[in-house]
């Protein structure tokens, strides 16, 4: 008894630093800013003044945040479905085939992961570039005449965005997906074959219910990481108001001098993602298999 | 022992603990000993020798163009009042600064222009929190018998990028300008015997030419770069009296036929100016419309004197001269027009050292500052300062010696509301969708009419 009563103080001790420092960078910040979009002041102002709700009710009526909050959520269906897929395939192709140089591919499709944002959007700019850009130069030589496609500008610009975004998170996920495949039994598969079943259908059947617990994990965090990403590529790759994002907009109200504001703005999002993840994760809910 | 090594353990980490709540302490004792010091020296006066202030200065291209001129002219001051500089001088210096300004530790001496994309100045001047500089301009200049006011050219104080709340009072100190206007080859003009068009109608007739020759009329690093152009374009058209209405955004100023002619010049443009711009005109590749002047591949575009050193590196057509013109005007026989650019300096309300941070904005139009800067291309607004100018910033500056209007001031400040967007946002962005054709010119102006109104309405001052 005293001895799991000291076991349990020790243990009280051990976490108290990261209880600590969580609480006061995470949980202490993240309550400010609710309280914050209630009121109205400037970024550097010493003055504030109650404003209730009405930041959120201006919200609902600016236009600017209806047209970024749909363009996030387009970012992040389209940028999930899209990586995820190709995640899944390279993934299988690379462990369960046989082919030269895996390593190597493994490797190349990794590498955008290490890259600062800012080095993606120096890459991406000389691929989009309209004139000699590598895009638009292939695109001249397949079709045989000058192609001059505007990739960073209207109406092709937010696919651009979701094409660097899926380069960059592609090989993440591929890796975690590997590993986890690369867990399953190889007797498994060899059963399968006994029993008839072809490649796809080992790979529906065995594969994917095996990795499915770390395909729902991954799913959350990717969903929260591509509302952050896709400010940060936005921000760096195209001109401001092109494909403004949920954030591009808290940001843009902030320079504007309505700190206020754009805590609101922080506070529609952050319950977004939230809810985002919670409906995610309920509907892949599935029985959990055991290998 | 197994009890003494958890107690050891825990020792341990209260110790740890222990260490890191030491140092908050200490940081926390650092950032409070200013207000003591800073009491104390308001009392009595220059015990200067343990004051010590903190400039924060942007590193632009003039810093660029001279590395360490900041810090010479700091250094130069401290020599002068015995007074210690702490500078910061960065190229993002709003992410170097901001933080800390929000945990309400502020410098003593900001030199940071209006007109920039994450606007500090701007909501500073929004949130009344600048010290009023009135009596620096009485003050003399530590160093040298003459007053502050002596030194700067008549005007420059007059206007709402130093006084923002047309009330007379000078809250920002007006530092380095420079005349912005149409940038161009001289080369290629010469080349093919053009001459510079003084009419907008001559620009157009200038454009079907280009139009012959597989070149278009116009390109624009980023929209941003509107902001001069549309101040230079509305002061040629309408005056100086429809310009200050404007900036103001007085009632009904948005359906007269001056503003009118300004949408139509723009719009016109917009239709002249090569398709590849609004893909580009983004932070990352705006260098890359610049090159399309360069490149011949557009023969204007709105930009200041600070684009020689920029792209003085980038390849360019054969026998490529840099040539600038004012905007062209209104009408025949008119006056062209070119906007002044000018780069401020001010003092947050909340400085430690009010008194030396005076004194430092009161040195930066002494004669060695002012040598200082110069070695960097920065030119003050200082009496005899254009006559040592040399190469291309000779011509540049001599833009109003050659008949262009000077156009100077600011959009009014308004408080800010939410949803209603800045000016940039307003007047300036859409621009990209002019040119490529995803804003129509009536929804451009009528969303200029609605957002003017409400600013009108906010009006500062």
């Amino acid at each position: 008894m005293r001895s799991s009563k000291s076991r349990g103080r020790f243990l009280a001790l051990c976490v108290a630093p990261a209880v600590v420092l969580y609480f006061v960078f995470m949980i202490l910040p993240t309550l400010n800013v609710f309280r914050m979009s209630l009121f109205e002041r400037g970024a550097y102002s010493p003055t504030e003044t109650f404003v209730g709700m009405a930041n959120f009710q201006a919200l609902a009526k600016d236009v600017k945040f209806i047209t970024a909050m749909q363009n996030t959520i387009l970012l992040i269906v389209t940028v999930t479905l899209i990586t995820f897929f190709f995640a899944i395939v390279f993934a299988a192709i690379l462990t369960r085939e046989k082919i030269k140089g895996q390593n190597f591919f493994r490797i190349v499709f990794y590498i955008p992961n290490i890259l600062s944002v800012v080095v993606i959007a120096g890459i991406f700019s000389a691929i989009y570039k309209p004139e000699n850009g590598m895009l638009n130069s292939i695109l001249s030589f397949f079709k045989g005449e000058t192609v001059m496609v505007l990739w960073k500008d209207q109406p092709m610009v937010i696919v651009s965005v979701i094409i660097a975004m899926v380069w960059q998170a592609i090989g993440y996920y591929m890796v975690m997906y590997m590993a986890s495949m690369s867990a399953v039994p190889e007797s498994l598969y060899e059963s399968a074959g006994l029993d008839g079943a072809g490649r796809l259908t080992q790979f529906f059947q065995l594969t994917l219910p095996l990795i499915w617990t770390n395909i729902r994990t991954t799913l959350t965090f990717f969903i929260i990481s591509t509302i952050n990403m896709a400010f940060l590529f936005v921000k760096a790759m195209v001109a401001k108001g092109m494909a403004d994002v949920g954030l591009s907009f808290m940001y843009a109200q902030k320079d504007a001098g309505l700190y206020g504001y754009s805590m609101a703005a922080g506070v529609v999002i952050f319950l977004f993602s939230f809810l985002l993840s919670a409906l995610v994760n309920w509907v892949t809910k599935r029985e959990v298999l055991e290998m | 022992m197994k009890k003494f090594f958890s107690l050891l353990l825990t020792l341990a980490l209260v110790l740890s603990l222990a260490a890191c709540g030491g140092g908050n302490g200490g940081s926390d004792a650092g950032t409070t000993t200013p207000p003591p010091a800073d009491s104390g020296d308001t009392q009595t006066p220059p015990p200067a020798e343990d004051v010590t202030i903190t400039v924060a200065a942007l590193a632009s291209g003039y810093e660029e163009a001279y590395p360490g001129m900041w810090q010479e002219v700091c250094d130069a001051f401290t020599a002068e009042t015995g007074v210690k500089v702490n500078l910061i001088c960065d190229k993002n210096l709003e992410d170097v600064i901001g933080p800390s300004m929000q945990g309400g530790d502020f410098p003593d001496v900001i030199h940071l222009a209006t007109g920039r994309e994450k606007g500090l100045t701007e909501q500073f001047i929004k949130d009344r929190n600048i010290a009023e500089l009135t009596d620096v301009l009485s003050m003399t200049i530590p160093g040298e018998s003459a007053k502050v006011s002596d030194k700067i050219v008549g005007g420059f104080t007059d206007t709402s990028v130093t006084n923002p709340y047309g009330d007379g009072v000078t809250y920002l100190a007006p530092m380095f300008y420079s005349p912005c206007g149409l940038f161009y080859n001289a080369g290629l003009f010469e080349e093919k015997g053009w001459t510079v068009p003084a009419t907008w109608d001559e620009m157009w007739e200038l454009a079907e030419k280009a139009q012959a020759e597989g070149s278009y009329l116009f390109t624009y690093p980023t929209t941003g770069y509107f902001d001069a152009f549309l101040y230079a374009l509305m002061y040629s058209v309408g005056g100086a009296d429809f310009f200050n209405k404007a900036t103001s955004y007085a009632e009904g100023i948005w359906d007269t036929p001056e503003a009118q002619q300004c949408f139509d010049i723009i719009a016109k443009l917009a239709s002249y100016t090569n398709p590849v711009t609004p893909a580009q005109a983004n932070d990352q590749d705006f260098t890359q419309n610049q090159q399309l002047v360069l490149d011949n591949k557009a023969l204007f575009m709105p930009n200041g004197t600070w684009i020689v050193g920029e792209m003085a590196e980038a390849p360019r057509a054969e026998g490529f001269q840099w040539g600038m013109t004012a905007l062209p005007a209104a009408k025949a026989g008119g006056n062209g027009a070119s906007y002044c650019w000018l780069e401020q300096a001010w003092i947050p309300a909340a400085a430690p050292n009010l008194d030396a941070a005076k004194q430092f904005v009161a040195f930066l139009y002494s004669d060695a500052a002012c040598a200082i800067f110069a070695k960097g291309g920065a030119v003050q607004p200082v009496p005899g300062l254009t006559d040592n100018l040399e190469g291309d910033n000779k011509l540049f500056y001599a833009i109003y010696d050659n008949g262009a209007d000077a156009a100077m001031g600011n959009f009014a400040a308004y408080n800010a509301v939410a949803g209603l967007g800045t000016v940039r946002e307003v007047f300036l962005d859409p621009v990209n969708g002019l040119v490529n054709s995803s804003v129509t010119v009536d929804q451009w102006v009528s969303d200029i009419k609605a957002a003017s109104d409400q600013m009108r309405a906010n009006l500062m001052g």
